[in-house]
């Protein structure tokens, strides 16, 4: 058969859809520059008028101000960008471990909805409507609040076994001061041979069929590396425990009312949409797949493992993600109990350097990063486990 | 195999199914750990109840009486806080003498949002309606004409300021989200590329940094000698993260509209404009409204953070009434209680109307 | 024909709530190997009393025996009796998120206990007793609705049962999928398995079946063989019935 070329595209005519698709283009393109430009030039028209700086080479210069609680070592002689580092980081702490704390009490909550008991669904759905509806920097108050003034003051602080303080001055509990990093060296080793023995269980099911407990051994694993890590460390036993002085508790580690009003407000908060999240992932699942399962033989325990949280995961994974997401953010509230987190430390920076632009630059970047990178990872994930469709 | 066939009556169950014991048995005893929790709760609960309502109810004080409070302290909540200072909590620094006009301007406000909100008012004149209500509300609380005292808007503050915020930014918000959800979806790259950055730049911080970002730059954009107002910064802030969240809610319903009803417009020779004005916006925004609805609670509730950048709406008035005034100020808690009550049932309210308004559409879908 | 009950029920009564009386004084035996098609009008209790079989459902009154065990509350005969019945469901029920073959080797694998590769060799023969052994690396939801049934009858054909349970299984199917499944269907019959299907398909019937029940109201109004039934049904609601499915 003779080989036949597709017929020629026609030369460009201003009635095309492709002509006037870039000419539309072109002259979105034309106007937001020239908006840009207004913008930017006006910015630099005022800037000079106000005797306003601009320029990065401030993050050089001495800070001068002290921050209430760091995770590294600062001083008030160290510069702007160290502050602001220590910002960051204050905001990651607040971050990391509202996530955990929140998963558990919103997957908690969440599950409770289900329960045969009717009080604990209606305590459930009580605790949800609750927080939801009222505002979160509110609560971050109300909680702060309550801590400054219901708790006693430092001399006269609580304690449980003279081991746990608690008072204006904050939680005082405590710590090991020497070995940490071995017994956490030694855990993280535990659990790398915990996966191995899961995997080697897994197939030894597919072979023989018996299955046993995988939670035990692997668990003891865990254990037996963590304190083969302490032993590896000289078995120290010296401990920081706080003690109650005239005027405060000393020693220990303490976390301040401050960083305990935003995790426990950002917690207590997250926590009811993450219940609802979980709510509706585990009503997705249609009852027809445990009526399935059931018919199989499947019994309950297999049923949830099996078929049902594979399929809620898939539904409950992507909005936790943005709850996740939306602690991060709220955690700029900060700045309204004091807490010293990256906002309320840029902030500072402001009124004192007066570099508003390039400060509120910062704060966006490292929201942006932690969103960005977030929906990076969500989008990854997506892919990988979505159901497969025609 | 023909057996003669004699139909058998209906009977009542044996096992009494419904009812408040079966119902009891079933739901706070079904077995000894659920037992337990019940016998746990009920004693929790009767053991907090009584000192909880003598806190808040017996033992409390209602008058305006700073004395009998620090005398109560402890024992009685000082609801006498909110009855010494809900004016200033509610109306924030607005002149004392013409708290009329916030009064009357949130409740002309609430009334259109309530009159939105009903099906029967759904028709084109709605929006002349809200022109009105804004006009209306906005020279009540501004003054300067019909002989009413001019107040700056720096002064603006409470109830009015957070209903205003909230209203005004959606409001905006609205046209401004659709344009950019359309431009997402769009097949030409420069206008969508505009769009997703725009989106994903404002999804990713946070309100405070947008609320800075009003506050600190916007001034310095503006050309020479041209000033604006605070609030103008903080409803063009407000009014350009609400409408990246809501260009996204609405970008949801536009990809549930099927392809089937474009091409169905396109062979009727519906120009692209025409057909997301006729065909694919009415479907994709009714689709979208208990979406919308959590939206505009989300946003409500972020009016609170005004503070900020110093405009005093419910939190902010509240502390301004308490900070200076050291009679009350050991009496914070009552005074916060009393704005969650009120941001409680404005949510509430708005979250059991978008309960409705979904099952009103999930209804006219089923057959 | 073994003329000994492999299903029996003996005054199954079921509500409802307190007052909706679902399954009233129903008495059927079935034998071993006997293909019974239960039909009647919606709302008629057809599928409750085959989900009552497998204790899908649960009934308040009265006896019934599946297989020489009495189905109570008592969690371990439940799980015998499922061992011995498989059900295949109007909407295929498939798990969405396993593939074709890994939703066939679930239950040998994790109830029976059996081996991976001897639950695979299992699945693979019911593929192909069901024409779609191709499909096996498949997703469910990758496959068209009449394939998806047939998935559905091999996973509950890899139990071996004894007893297999049809409730309308090509309801939910477009036209031009019924036949694949009832040509599996009638081959399962011819091989000798209990089957009692609830279905509206009355050439099925016709074909395969050696009793037809019909049921009105919570109640069997006529049993009979099939040729019997549709050519002289003896009941009023009967006749009303079948001129309804038939005259269109």
């Amino acid at each position: 058969m003779k080989h036949q070329q597709p017929p020629q595209k026609r030369a460009w005519s201003l009635n095309s859809r492709a002509t006037r698709g870039i000419i539309f283009q072109a002259l979105t393109l034309a106007l937001v520059a020239a908006g840009v430009w207004f913008l930017w030039h006006n910015m630099q028209e005022n800037m000079r008028i106000r005797g306003i700086e601009s320029g990065w080479d401030f993050l050089g210069s001495t800070a001068g101000f002290d921050i209430g609680e760091t995770l590294v070592e600062y001083h008030p002689s160290e510069s702007y960008g160290k502050a602001i580092w220590v910002g960051v980081l204050n905001t990651l702490k607040v971050a990391v471990i509202g996530i955990v704390l929140t998963t558990l009490v919103g997957v908690l909550i969440g599950v409770g909805r289900f329960s045969r008991n009717a009080l604990v669904r209606g305590l459930c759905y009580g605790y949800v409507e609750l927080f939801r509806n009222v505002p979160i920097l509110l609560q971050l108050l109300m909680w702060y609040l309550i801590f400054i003034e219901v708790l006693p003051p430092s001399n006269e602080a609580w304690n449980v076994a003279e081991l746990f303080f608690l008072s204006k001055g904050g939680l005082a509990f405590p710590f090991p001061t020497e070995g940490v990093g071995q017994v956490l060296a030694g855990a993280g080793i535990g659990l790398v041979g915990a996966w191995f023995w899961r995997d080697r269980k897994q197939k030894q099911f597919e072979l023989t069929g018996q299955d046993s407990n995988r939670i035990w051994g692997p668990a003891a694993l865990v254990l037996i590396f963590a304190v083969a890590g302490w032993a590896v460390a000289g078995m120290p036993t010296n401990w920081s425990v706080p003690k109650q002085l005239v005027f405060m508790v000393d020693g220990g580690v303490a976390a301040t009312p401050e960083f305990m009003a935003v995790l426990v407000g950002l917690v207590i908060y997250t926590a009811a949409f993450i219940a609802e999240v979980v709510r509706s992932g585990i009503q997705s699942v249609s009852a027809g797949q445990v009526e399935a399962a059931s018919a199989l033989g499947l019994n309950q325990k297999q049923n949830m493992k099996l078929v049902v949280l594979p399929q809620a995961l898939r539904v409950i994974i992507p909005p936790m993600t943005n709850q996740y997401l939306n602690l991060t953010k709220n955690s700029s509230l900060a700045v309204a109990v004091g807490y010293p987190d990256v906002v309320s430390i840029a902030n500072t920076t402001i009124n004192q350097s007066g570099r508003a632009v390039e400060c509120i630059a910062i704060i966006m970047l490292v929201y942006l990063t932690t969103s960005l990178s977030t929906s990076a990872f969500m989008n990854w994930y997506n892919q990988r486990m979505a159901i497969k469709e025609r | 195999m023909a057996v003669t066939f004699t139909p058998i009556a209906s009977r009542p169950s044996p096992v009494k199914v419904t009812g408040f014991m079966p119902w009891v048995r079933r739901n706070l005893f079904n077995d000894w750990r659920s037992s337990l929790i019940t016998l746990f709760v009920i004693g929790l609960v009767l053991y907090v109840l009584p000192g909880l309502a003598n806190w808040a109810v017996f033992n409390s004080v209602v008058r305006a009486d700073a004395d009998a409070c620090q005398a109560a302290r402890g024992t009685g909540a000082c609801w006498g806080v909110v009855t010494e200072k809900y004016r200033i909590i509610l109306f924030g620094r607005f002149p004392y003498e013409e708290h009329w006009r916030p009064l009357l301007a949130t409740s002309i406000m609430i009334s259109g949002l309530v009159l939105s909100c009903i099906r029967y008012f759904w028709k084109p004149w709605l929006v002349i309606m809200w022109v009105g209500v804004l006009a209306v509300f906005f020279t009540l609380m501004g003054g300067g004409v019909f002989g009413l005292t001019p107040v700056r808007t720096d002064v603006w503050g409470g109830l009015p300021l957070t209903v205003m915020l909230a209203t005004l930014s959606i409001f905006l918000a609205f046209p401004i989200a659709i344009m950019v959800a359309l431009g997402r979806r769009s097949n030409l790259p420069a206008i969508r590329s505009v769009c997703i950055v725009y989106i994903e730049l404002i999804r990713g911080v946070p309100l405070i940094s947008v609320l800075f970002m009003a506050s600190f730059m916007f001034p310095l954009f503006m050309p020479q000698g041209v000033t604006i107002d605070v609030l103008v910064r903080v409803v063009a802030g407000i009014t350009l993260f609400a409408a990246a969240y809501m260009a996204e809610i609405i970008r949801g319903g536009l990809q549930a509209v099927s392809k089937g009803q474009l091409e169905a417009a396109d062979t009727l020779g519906l120009s692209y404009w025409q057909t997301q004005r006729k065909i694919v916006l009415p479907q994709a925004l009714a689709m979208t409204v208990p979406s919308m609805m959590g939206n505009f609670i989300s946003i409500f509730k972020d009016t609170s953070l005004v503070f900020i950048v110093s405009l005093y709406e419910l939190v902010g008035a509240m502390s301004l009434a308490l900070n200076s005034d050291v009679n009350w100020r050991p009496f914070k808690i009552e005074a916060y209680l009393f704005i969650t009550l009120i941001y409680f049932t404005f949510c509430i309210a708005m979250s059991r109307y978008s309960l409705w308004v979904e099952k009103q559409l999930s209804a006219s879908k089923a057959r | 024909m073994s003329q000994e009950s492999i299903i029996k029920f003996d005054k199954v009564n079921k509500w409802y709530g307190n007052d909706f009386h679902v399954l009233r004084d129903i008495d059927l035996d079935v034998a071993k190997g006997e293909r019974i098609v239960v039909c009647g009008p919606s709302g008629s209790g057809k599928s409750t009393l085959i989900r009552c079989i497998n204790r899908l459902e649960e009934h308040q009154q009265g006896h019934l025996t599946v297989d020489g065990i009495e189905l109570t509350d008592d969690v371990k005969a439940i799980d015998k009796v499922r061992k011995n019945v498989g059900m295949v469901f109007q909407q295929f029920n498939l798990f969405p998120h396993l593939t074709v073959l890994e939703n066939l080797t679930l239950s040998p694998m994790w109830v029976s206990n059996m081996p991976k590769k001897e639950a695979e060799e299992r699945a693979m023969q019911q593929l192909e007793r069901v024409r779609i052994a191709e499909q096996a690396a498949k997703y469910p939801l990758q496959l068209s609705g009449g394939q998806q049934q047939r998935v559905a009858i091999a996973r509950a054909l890899c139990l071996t049962p004894k007893i297999m349970l049809f409730d309308e299984p090509t309801s939910a199917l477009d036209p031009e999928m019924i036949k694949e499944v009832l040509d599996v269907m009638v081959e399962m019959a011819d091989q000798g398995i209990t089957m009692i299907c609830v279905t509206h398909e009355m050439g099925f019937a016709k074909a395969v079946a050696d009793r037809v029940i019909f049921m009105d109201q919570g109640q069997i109004v006529e049993e009979n063989t099939p040729e019997a039934f549709f050519n002289n049904p003896q009941n009023e609601r009967s006749k009303d019935f079948l001129s309804k499915i038939l005259g269109h």
